[in-house]
């Protein structure tokens, strides 16, 4: 499923078992995964997990493909949706004989069309003016949503009911477990389009431009006509993703349209990893975790995404999938083992020392904000005191431990890797960059 | 008249604060190529550490005190942080600085908490120095306007000046050949992204009582002054003044207008619905100046960037 | 796709999910309101103010059903409506009949629409809205469900003892009114304009603006406008940190009448105006605390700053919203048959502990309440907010605000 090492093949039937599988297993996978996890939050929890991967393979295809970073990309997910909203109350006004799943084609088609207008004057150049141009015709249309109320709904947002349509198959989307089924299968379709677009010519020359437009241009390529393609590919899938947001919430909001989601995607898309096609949706999953499980935790929990954030920018720019995929080589010469002992050696302090940095931090803040008398707080399932020393000296001497610790063995840890890519055993003493100081 | 006069001062010293944050970004984008999207988080600072200062020991020790501090932190960022990610290039960059906004955001609510401040000026500036028609004056923004132009004098002299000058104007054009010279560019980038930052520091200090210190404000300011900058053009000081003041004053002027687009729907030969409720333009009949001014300056980014990618003064594109 | 990283986050969600479900034996009241973002500090305060109420007022005097405690579980909707949906699915889930929101009335649009979906498609574990303090009319009018109760009196009820008071001024002679560009901000000036026009319709509106929510930065323009339209009042819906840079540079420009707010006090907001706001901002509100209705109203704002110096009782009829959930509860026998707790909500009438009585409206579910006006002042205040010496005091009173107020509400009922 990642692009470099699937180049090397040069001939090859045009699907095969080893492409397929890892479709076929995720497919699999989604559908056991209700069956799992029957309560109706974590279902309403992997819907939203759902619809922000779709958007954020979207956005991928302008940052990790085509090179083009936008700070409003919210709008062509945000106005798709509206769009449904409004054709979904359409169908229930007029009794249209519309099926809800067909709905977030529409969504698509809108987000495009948007895409088309703005991309036609937006793509012209890459770089710092795209990313301008996206910011301001992002708050643009953001500013719009609250003062167009006809079309936006303003504050309150423009509401519906999925229920009201044609019943598909019998199936009314009373429940979110039905929903969830539409959901993964346009999931599973916009996932497999945006794979299967990323190897077509096109997608291929988005790459090229976004490496070197000049010489793209040399091969008779306009750049702009690429990223125009790709800008309006984007569109149709954040489009669709806003649609699904349609269907799911079953209300649509200026929130939808704003900035801050725009922000956000961006984030998750980095955190995911913008080299590897997979990596958007692991930073989907972990960002929709933290946002809705984490803050059910601890109050303080936009502090560690954005320290999660910024150590993932500094310290591994290829993003969670670039960890995953550092270690494709050690698989392949099936040197894994080789690693165990000094991943744990490094890693298991280093999680200590951060466990316990959260927990001095927590313990920290409960001091100070907790009720007059109300010193007790839960930690990790212990209580404790806030106002005592103990708790405070335990995860300091934890945090600053811990941390000390991994340092001391990470030099190892990286030697390790080393070895376990390179086929045989002379180790190299050049250590590669993202690795450094990865504890 | 009285009213506009009193529109024009307003407007300025709005212009010249949004000058104070811009005048730094610019020097650091165009020397380093990095938007820095935790520019008005240092302007936050700014304004959190002279209020934490001025409740001990006076504004004023606050205003000489602050943006040292926040200079040194962020050159204390650049070194430890941005030089770091500087090696994966441009888009790391920036989405570190982004990421730095966030958390700085997050660190400013864990340690002030999330409610607004009670920073205010200083007493010795608490009165109305003139007033025109029934609008007066206060000697604060009086006060604001001329540090904001001792700064961009003092700016001007050392940029153009003094020898450091020299060689941070050279490497905004030439930075490898600079490097080449002899010159320690990472130093002189540090150097510029402290003062760049420090800068922002002091408009958060001298703002904060005006504008209001609370968590968002640097959320508020964020955008608005890349805006500045794209317009007003890379590297150039002069035209980051300019299109300080030319939002400055646009801002104000669309607030304080009462235009209303029925007028040119009235114009256009259209009627005004009976029943506005019904009408599908309604929300354009109401539509006034005032609420859509905030947003002129993105339309005027857009209208620039698509038939002038240079900017205003800018001698390069972006 | 990494299977096994997919499991493992999954169960780590699980996990997360169901930590908190595993005690069922008190009643609980979901509170789903900003704790995190830029709006926390209402959340944080609110809650606050819940988990004491619900302390003192019910738990302490016996619980309900015979000995049941109430208890109330936070969830943080970062003030957005979609997260907000998330955590009340989450709140369901773990088996929640109560919800509780405040801020905001497009959240609480959301929530109620929501609820109400939820209600018909799933009556076996149907739930309430205690909706705390969202004002939007339309949530008792054409918008109103069964499920819904506002505890707080709505924005034209409150705009009608507002324009009371302005009436009675015989010097008043012109109004300003500038509000946040959205549904509430509309809703106010539409009030405004409307019950001036019918108590006194000598009075000049002399502007009637809205400015972008939360965008603008400098409000120094905006106030000079109002300066210069020689206005002698100036009502604004506005919230949060508008509403301090709005009446900041009012005040700054020298304006010197009265300032109608709907939200000017309290979470920083007083002691920012301090001294520059003295005798100029007002606040229309329910449950004025300077004077306290009572000694037992004293001892419980003492009682409460002492467990939360940080906190004010800023939102008084949080504790209407305890004790008659708790009476409704036990009249009703049950706290899982919500159509039961709702009837014996609809029409009660309760003593508050601010003094006066509530009265739950059965046509619309709208509180009755006495409703104050109150000003921004050092002078008389037994209870400050903000730890600064300032706060509100009690100026005029109109008692069952809105009582026979119209509705367009055409409830339908389970």
């Amino acid at each position: 499923m990642n692009d470099t090492f699937q180049n090397t093949a040069a001939k090859r039937p045009l699907v095969s078992l080893r492409d397929a599988a890892p479709w076929l297993v995720a497919t699999g996978f989604l559908l056991v995964m209700p069956f799992i996890f029957t309560a109706n939050s974590t279902i309403t929890i992997m819907n939203q997990m759902a619809i922000t991967i779709i958007f954020a393979l979207a956005y991928n295809m302008l940052l990790g493909q085509g090179g083009m970073l936008s700070f409003g990309h919210a709008v062509y997910m945000g106005v798709g949706g509206f769009m449904c909203m409004h054709i979904l109350n359409m169908v229930e006004d007029y009794s249209l004989p519309l099926p809800l799943p067909l709905l977030p084609i529409f969504g698509g088609l809108f987000g495009m069309g948007l895409a088309t207008i703005v991309g036609a004057f937006s793509t012209r150049k890459a770089g710092t003016v795209f990313a301008m141009i996206s910011l301001g015709v992002g708050e643009l249309i953001a500013a719009c949503s609250i003062i167009i109320v006809a079309f936006f709904g303003g504050e309150e947002g423009i509401p519906g009911d999925r229920t009201y349509g044609l019943p598909f198959f019998g199936n009314e989307f009373l429940h979110p477990i039905d929903v969830y089924y539409l959901i993964v299968f346009w999931l599973i379709l916009s996932a497999l389009l945006m794979y299967l677009f990323s190897r077509t010519p096109v997608g291929r020359m988005a790459n090229a431009v976004r490496d070197n437009p000049e010489r793209a241009e040399f091969l008779g390529y306009s750049a702009r006509k690429v990223r125009f393609i790709s800008f309006t590919a984007s569109g149709f899938f954040a489009g669709v993703a806003g649609g699904l947001f349609a269907i799911n919430y079953e209300i649509l909001t200026e929130e939808n349209l704003s900035l801050i989601l725009s922000g956000q995607i961006l984030l998750i898309t980095f955190l995911g990893g913008v080299g590897f096609f997979f990596g958007p949706i692991i930073g989907a999953i972990v960002f929709t975790l933290l946002q809705t499980v984490l803050s059910l935790e601890t109050e303080l929990w936009q502090l560690y995404v954005g320290a999660l954030f910024v150590a993932t920018v500094m310290y591994f720019p290829g993003g969670l999938a670039g960890v995953l995929m550092m270690h494709y080589p050690s698989v392949k010469l099936g040197k894994v083992k080789s690693l165990v002992v000094p991943y744990l050696k490094t890693l298991v302090p280093a999680i200590i020392g951060l466990l316990g940095t959260a927990g001095f931090i927590e313990i920290m803040f409960h001091g100070r904000h907790a009720a007059v008398g109300d010193e007790q707080m839960t930690l990790f399932w212990i209580s404790l005191n806030s106002h005592s020393a103990l708790p405070i000296v335990v995860t300091l001497v934890l945090a600053v431990g811990g941390i000390w610790v991994a340092r001391r063995f990470a030099p190892e840890m990286a030697e390790a890797w080393h070895r376990s890519i390179t086929p045989n055993a002379p180790p190299p003493p050049a250590q590669p960059p993202s690795t450094r100081d990865a504890a | 008249m009285d009213l506009f006069l009193v529109n024009l001062i307003d407007g300025l010293v709005y212009g010249l604060l949004l000058f104070m944050l811009s005048a730094g970004l610019t020097l650091i984008f165009s020397m380093m190529g990095v938007l820095n999207f935790a520019h008005a988080s240092f302007y936050m600072l700014g304004a959190y550490f002279a209020y934490q200062i001025s409740t001990y020991l006076g504004f004023w020790t606050g205003l000489l005190i602050a943006p040292l501090i926040v200079g040194v932190a962020g050159a204390g960022i650049e070194r430890y942080g941005l030089r770091r990610v500087h090696q994966f290039g441009h888009v790391p960059e920036l989405i570190f600085t982004f990421g730095l906004a966030l958390l700085i955001e997050e660190v400013v609510q864990f340690f002030w908490g999330k409610s607004q401040k009670a920073y205010d000026t200083p007493e010795i500036l608490q009165f109305a120095l003139f007033s025109i028609g029934n609008n007066s004056i206060a000697a604060y923004k009086v006060f604001m306007i001329f540090v904001s132009i001792a700064i961009f004098l003092a700016l001007l002299y050392v940029l153009t000046r003094t020898r450091v000058g020299m060689i941070i104007q050279a490497a905004l054009s030439y930075p490898k050949t600079v490097e080449a010279l002899g010159h320690n560019v990472p130093m002189v980038f540090m150097g510029v992204f402290g003062v760049g930052t420090a800068l922002a520091g002091v408009a958060g200090v001298i703002a904060g009582p005006v504008l209001g210190t609370f968590p968002g404000m640097a959320f508020v300011l964020g955008s608005i002054v890349f805006v500045t900058i794209v317009i007003g053009g890379l590297g150039s000081l002069w035209g980051a003044l300019l299109a300080s003041l030319l939002i400055g004053w646009m801002t104000t002027f669309a607030a304080a207008s009462s235009f209303q687009f029925a007028d040119i729907l009235l114009f256009l030969g259209m009627e005004r619905p009976a029943d506005m409720a019904a009408s599908k333009l309604r929300d354009l009949w109401t539509l006034t100046m005032p609420q859509i001014g905030p947003i002129l300056p993105y339309m005027l980014m857009v209208f620039i960037l698509v038939v002038r990618p240079h900017g205003l003064m800018g001698k390069r594109g972006l | 796709m990494r299977i096994k990283t997919l499991f493992g986050l999954t169960t780590a969600l699980a996990i997360g999910i169901s930590a908190s479900a595993a005690f069922a034996e008190n009643i609980k009241i979901a509170f789903i309101d900003p704790l995190s973002g830029p709006f926390a500090a209402v959340g944080a305060s609110g809650l606050a103010q819940y988990e004491f109420a619900i302390d003192q007022l019910v738990n302490q005097q016996g619980g309900v059903l015979g000995g049941k405690n109430l208890e109330i579980v936070s969830f943080d909707n970062k003030m957005s409506g979609k997260e907000s949906l998330i955590q009340l699915q989450v709140a369901i889930d773990q088996g929640i009949r109560f919800i509780a929101q405040g801020n905001s009335s497009g959240i609480a649009h959301a929530i109620s629409d929501a609820i109400n979906k939820h209600n018909k498609r799933n009556p076996d574990n149907r739930v309430l809205f205690m909706n705390y303090s969202a004002v939007d009319p339309a949530l008792t009018n054409d918008k109103c469900t069964f499920w819904h109760f506002r505890f707080d009196a709505n924005a034209d009820i409150k705009m009608d003892v507002m324009t009371d008071v302005m009436a009675a001024n015989a010097a008043l002679e012109r109004v300003y009114i500038i509000g946040q560009d959205y549904s509430f901000g509309k809703a106010v000036a539409a009030a405004a304009v409307r019950d001036l026009e019918a108590k006194r319709p000598d009075v000049e509106i002399v502007g009637n603006e809205l400015h972008p929510l939360g965008k603008v930065k400098d409000f120094t323009p905006y106030a000079r406008k109002i300066i210069a339209s020689g206005a002698d009042a100036v009502i604004t819906g506005n919230f949060g940190a508008d509403m301090v840079g709005l009446g900041r540079a009012i005040i700054g420009a020298g304006f010197e009448g009265p300032i109608y707010t709907y939200y000017g006090a309290a979470t920083g907001i007083t002691r920012t105006f301090g001294e520059a706001g003295k005798d100029t901002i007002r606040l229309v509100q329910e449950g004025g605390v300077n004077p306290p209705a009572s000694d037992r109203a004293a001892d419980y704002i003492t009682a409460f700053k002492a467990k939360y110096p940080e906190q004010d009782i800023a939102q008084a009829r949080i504790t209407n919203v305890v004790e008659m959930l708790a009476k409704a509860i036990d009249a009703a026998g049950t706290a899982d048959d919500v159509v039961k707790v709702a009837l014996a909500l609809e029409g009660m009438e309760h003593d508050s502990l601010w003094g006066g009585k509530i009265f739950m409206r059965p046509q619309d579910h709208q509180a009755i309440q006495d409703v104050h006006i109150t000003v921004h002042t050092d002078e008389g205040i037994q209870f400050p907010l903000d730890n600064s010496p300032f706060g509100l005091l009690t100026e005029s009173t109109v008692e069952m605000a809105g009582m026979d107020s119209a509705t367009t509400c055409q409830m339908q009922r389970p």
